[in-house]
């Protein structure tokens, strides 16, 4: 996982100078923000993949020599199906009407968000198909 | 145990070796999930949800097309009335909202992306399922939301793709079509981070063993690049997006200057209250932290289709490998320190700064076209219709990407701004990148996620007029813009000498339009007679032509060792493998291939326990 880290805190070295260099040629607050806000987009996520690298060492998909024995069993756990995400996009897709066309819709938007939000736990929590 | 013959690639004089036998893979899922539309509604898998991305950016692309065509014939006259202004004006934001919020942008990182980036690694599926899934119910769900607009009082958004404050404020934009406008780009913008996040963790999580960073493939580097490019850009999007809309309907004065002056006495006239107003030029900066980045989020995955498609085509390996990665991660870096060289003219911009950075983009740029070149050079090519595509890309980038080398510099910009050569500028580089490399990775993915091919005479003709009509429709637009003809405008005057120009590009704008129809024919003969494809038709390198034509659920019942960038080219030719690894290095002994697939229930990874966590959301 080294390069992955070292890729992420290159994305936080690169906008913490140009935001550096960026503010005091301009002392402009707006930029100044959102590269030290992209700065910290890389720092956090590669200090803690830097972290893992240390303690955890080469993965199989870190090393050049690695067979693809090396990483047999499971992976990972992939749902089959779910019904979730759909009713949970229908949900947002309703809320957000309710900016537009009323509060008539926020009601079923909400209804449905909070349903999804309840079957996609339940359905996490069984480890099952739906 | 199923052998797949390959056929011949007509016309291209190219007989593939016989594929690598794979086995169906049954996991029983797929015998007892839902069927019909609900395994659609429910679907989790990658390939589907990719597929899903694909045909709905593709139908919004075609709606966008027609949109342009109406907005060419309009200007084919000095005062035409195909449509009124107010129409107009919906038009052109509403085809520059679908081109780049849900046809460009998705097309590549929500449809081919998803597709093809968990088959590059070797992946058995994203990292997040789920959230892959939402991310496409919440892109649909902004697309219809942005098209409602159109039947609505008052009709469509019409202040541009860009929004621009105070025009896009509730006494200049009044109505339902702009907040509709506002919330499908904030549906489409979390659409769009949930995948950059899902595509972050599918790469840095589930390669397959061997499959180091700098062994995967460019397209998926490309990806991964792109990823972090939409989450460092979308989330500003948002954020101005939240803010404009508070400003329409809460009151706020964040950009708007309405309603904040202060009360006008004897000798002392109605003034800006510094203290109540807001900034409208706030929101052009906002917009293009997020704008110019997005142009690369455009172009980048493009980018990787032809650093994909060349070297197949050219039987080559690329070309500077590590060259290729580490220009594309500068131009990512220096794309997101430019934003301001769309602002040059409103005069509260640090321009030296600005201008630096945008000229420095062309150096990476420089290194790719070299290296694009350099795969090309001695190789054996084979014109096919995605490299035919690729070619056309290379040409309509190099224009586009030169006039934008132009409009970097203050002066020439003060002088071409907001006139046609930015629009012809702007279309060269992102018809090259979206449509004649996107149109490269259809010809060339195709085969395998349908197992049929697509009929090459058909796709040749779709190219040449694609070409041709390409740059009929936007070389005379660089002339309009210089006579200083402004974009964004539904009439002009006689007396200019805009007409000629203005028909030359409307019959252009036409020509395309007919080689997007031969694209329709092809793909409906595709399905009416199919030649079936095999799983390697063009001999490619990559890890995804190692698997079935389509893949099968989870993708890959065993997997090559992985001992380059060109997996599958290695195993299909131990007689010249791309790097040589001693003994063990290429072997292709029972040894050197595994099992390796999801579980489908919910089960932990074994011997990872230190690994963090992956989840299944």
């Amino acid at each position: 996982m080294r390069i992955e880290s070292l890729f992420l805190l290159g994305v936080a070295v690169f906008f913490g100078c140009v935001g550096l260099i960026y503010w005091f040629l301009s002392y402009e607050d707006g930029g100044f923000l959102m590269l030290i806000g992209s700065c910290l987009l890389g720092l956090l996520p590669g200090s803690y993949y830097y972290y893992w690298h240390r303690r955890m060492g080469d993965r199989p998909e870190d090393r050049s020599d690695a067979e693809i024995a090396d990483g047999a069993g499971v992976v990972n756990s992939f749902p089959a199906s779910s019904i979730w995400p759909f009713v949970l996009g229908m949900g947002a897709f309703m809320t957000v009407l309710t900016f537009v066309f009323g509060a008539w819709f926020f009601p079923i938007g909400a209804g449905l968000i909070i349903t999804a939000l309840i079957g996609v736990t339940a359905e996490s929590r069984r480890g099952g198909h739906v | 145990m199923t052998d797949v013959i390959n056929p011949p690639i007509e016309g291209t004089g190219f007989i593939p070796p016989p594929a690598v036998p794979v086995e169906p893979e049954t996991h029983g899922h797929e015998e007892h999930g839902p069927t019909g539309i609900l395994k659609w509604l429910t679907t989790t898998d990658h390939k589907v949800i990719g597929l899903s991305y694909m045909i709905t950016s593709l139908a919004l692309f075609y709606l966008a097309g027609m949109m342009a065509l109406v907005m060419r014939l309009q200007l084919t006259s000095p005062s035409g009335s195909v449509v009124s202004f107010q129409q107009y004006n919906e038009l052109f934001t509403m085809h520059g909202s679908l081109m780049l919020y849900l046809f460009a942008g998705p097309f590549a990182f929500g449809g081919l992306a998803n597709y093809i980036v968990p088959l590059q690694v070797g992946a058995p599926d994203m990292a997040f399922p789920r959230l892959n899934a939402l991310s496409y119910w919440l892109f649909l769900s902004g697309s219809v939301t942005m098209l409602l607009g159109f039947f609505v009082a008052g009709g469509a958004a019409d202040f541009g793709w860009v929004a621009y404050a105070p025009l896009s404020n509730a006494t200049n934009s009044p109505g339902a079509g702009a907040d509709l406008w506002i919330m499908a780009i904030a549906l489409t913008g979390f659409s769009a981070i949930f995948t950059g996040v899902n595509l972050v963790a599918t790469i840095f999580y589930l390669r397959a063993p061997g499959m180091t960073m700098f062994r995967m493939p460019i397209f998926t580097w490309n990806m991964l690049v792109t990823a972090i490019l939409i989450l460092i850009a979308f989330p500003v999007l948002t954020g101005a997006l939240i803010m404009l809309f508070a400003d329409r309907h809460f009151g706020t004065h964040i950009y708007e200057v309405t309603g904040c002056m202060t009360t006008a006495s004897p000798g002392h006239p109605a003034v800006a209250d510094p203290n109540a107003c807001g900034v409208p030029v706030l929101w052009q900066n906002l917009f293009w932290f997020f704008g110019h980045p997005e142009v690369y989020i455009l172009a980048l995955p493009y980018f990787g289709i032809v650093t994909e498609v060349l070297p197949v085509f050219s039987r080559k390996p690329v070309f500077g490998y590590k060259g290729m990665v580490f220009a594309t991660m500068s131009i990512a870096a220096l794309s997101t320190g430019v934003w301001a060289h769309h602002m040059f003219t409103t005069g509260v911009v640090l321009l030296p700064f600005f201008s630096l950075l945008s000229f420095a983009i062309a150096v990476p740029t420089g290194i790719k076209f070299f290296n694009w070149i350099g795969t090309m050079w001695h190789g054996q090519l084979r014109l096919s219709a995605a490299m035919l595509f690729c070619i056309g890309f290379l040409f309509a980038f190099l224009m586009g990407g030169a006039t934008g080398v132009m409009l970097a510099s203050p002066p020439l910009d003060f002088f071409t701004h907001d006139t046609y050569f930015v629009v012809a500028h702007f279309h060269q580089v992102l018809f090259g990148t979206a449509v004649f490399a996107g149109f490269a990775g259809i010809y060339y993915w195709y085969p395998k996620m349908f197992g049929r091919m697509l009929d090459e005479r058909l796709g040749k003709w779709h190219f040449w007029l694609t070409f041709v009509g390409f740059w009929l429709t936007f070389l005379p637009q660089y002339e309009l813009g210089l006579k200083g003809m402004p974009r964004r405008v539904a009439s002009y005057p006689a007396d200019l000498g805009w007409q000629s120009w203005n028909v030359v590009s409307t019959v252009g704008a036409f020509v395309i339009a007919a080689g997007f129809a031969v694209l329709l024919v092809n793909l409906w003969i595709s399905w009416r007679n199919p030649v079936p494809a095999g799983s390697n038709p063009w001999d490619a390198h990559t890890l995804e032509w190692f698997t079935t034509s389509p893949p099968p659920h989870h993708n890959y019942t065993h997997l090559p060792p992985i001992r380059s960038e060109r997996p599958t080219w290695d195993y299909n030719h131990p007689d010249t493998p791309t790097i040589h690894h001693g003994p063990s290095g290429n072997g292709h002994g029972p040894g050197g291939s595994g099992h390796r697939t999801g579980d489908g229930s919910g089960a932990a990874p074994s011997g990872a326990a230190l690994q963090p966590p992956v989840g299944s959301s």
